[in-house]
């Protein structure tokens, strides 16, 4: 399943928890701490990486505290032939 | 972001970031209040329509009146209610651009009536989103034309009765109606999957508007966790339990040319 990580607008988010509400891997915690407004704001709490990125946190919260990102799989590179040091492709 | 190399590969990719028409500020809305997504959903649909440079929002009074101040486009300040009154003189004169009013059940359903069902029959080339939250927000929670049946508010202590208030007033059946209006439609913002609905409804009102078809409007089901004495997430679920089966999601006006748009129940 993809992964991914959401980076919360903590100055500005309230605290209304909607975003819990709407999230299925349960990865969205209220911060201990006060926020400048005086809300405990959202923090992403994941340390298992469970967030995929689906960004329905983001779709309910309405302040727009919230970006997503999500991981892009990455490609192995290719392993070039070599022997004794020296590459063995053809390509000039 | 972070700056790759060139030969580097990107680790992750943006999927979902605050909207370029939302001003980079913050709102007075309490918290949970869901103006918030509304104001949002708007901004979206203006970026992905791209229409920025010509849209003109007509705020009106009540919890949404500071709505000028969180979009990054042009708006005027209605007085209360007369939003669509104004909002077609500025349509009017500048037939180009593409103007809104964004209005609560108190402006809209009570004080602004009249201005809102003449705009509708008119059949003005307008963009209203409605919001309903059964509730006046801004002045302390009184009773408004959509209040439900026994709701208590601060105007109605022992609730609504209907012998001495009428009913829920009902907008979106009731501009459905009207032969101006091409497009009438209740969605709510209680779940994220009703908001994406939303969205394309509000997507698809903007488009009625640009195709010069009519008169459009969304209403919004809405929450307003303050006045009716609730945490965020019973005042949603409250939507979903009380508000909806007064109030019936569904396409009560979809004209011909809007009939393949995406974003119908």
């Amino acid at each position: 399943m993809a992964k991914g990580r959401v980076d919360i607008d903590v100055d500005r988010c309230k605290g209304c928890e909607l975003c819990r509400e709407a999230c299925p891997q349960n990865v969205l915690a209220l911060a201990d701490d006060l926020n400048g407004k005086g809300y405990r704001p959202v923090i992403l709490l994941d340390p298992l990486h469970d967030c995929t990125g689906c960004a329905l946190c983001a779709v309910v919260c309405p302040d727009g505290c919230i970006t997503v990102y999500r991981d892009v799989p990455q490609k192995t590179p290719k392993k070039e032939p070599v022997l004794n040091g020296k590459s063995l492709s053809l390509a000039v | 972001m972070v700056m790759l190399a060139p030969n580097q590969q990107q680790t992750e990719k943006l999927i979902y970031e605050r909207p370029h028409s939302l001003e980079e500020v913050y709102t007075h809305y309490c918290p949970g209040c869901t103006h918030g997504i509304a104001h949002r959903l708007i901004a979206e649909v203006i970026d992905e329509l791209d229409i920025q440079e010509r849209t003109i929002l007509v705020a009106p009074v009540g919890c949404a009146v500071f709505a000028y101040n969180y979009f990054a486009f042009d708006s005027a300040e209605a007085a209360h209610g007369r939003a669509p009154a104004m909002a077609t003189g500025i349509k009017r004169v500048n037939p180009d651009s593409i103007v809104f009013t964004y209005q609560g059940d108190g402006d809209l359903a009570s004080i602004g009536i009249a201005e809102a069902i003449h705009a509708a029959s008119r059949g003005e080339q307008l963009t209203v989103i409605f919001i309903n939250n059964a509730i006046y927000g801004m002045t302390g929670g009184q009773m408004a034309p959509t209040s439900l049946l026994g709701q208590v508010t601060t105007s109605s202590p022992t609730g609504r009765d209907a012998q001495a208030t009428g009913q829920p007033m009902r907008i979106a059946e009731m501009m459905a109606g009207l032969p101006g209006v091409v497009y009438s439609v209740r969605r709510s913002l209680h779940d994220a999957r009703h908001v994406i609905q939303a969205k394309q409804a509000i997507k698809t009102a903007f488009e009625a508007q640009m195709q010069g078809l009519g008169f459009s409007i969304v209403e919004l089901l809405s929450s307003c966790p303050t006045n009716w004495g609730m945490s965020p997430a019973d005042a949603v679920h409250w939507v979903r339990d009380e508000m909806i089966p007064v109030y019936p999601l569904g396409d009560y006006k979809v004209a011909e040319a809007l009939q393949n748009k995406r974003g119908r129940n």
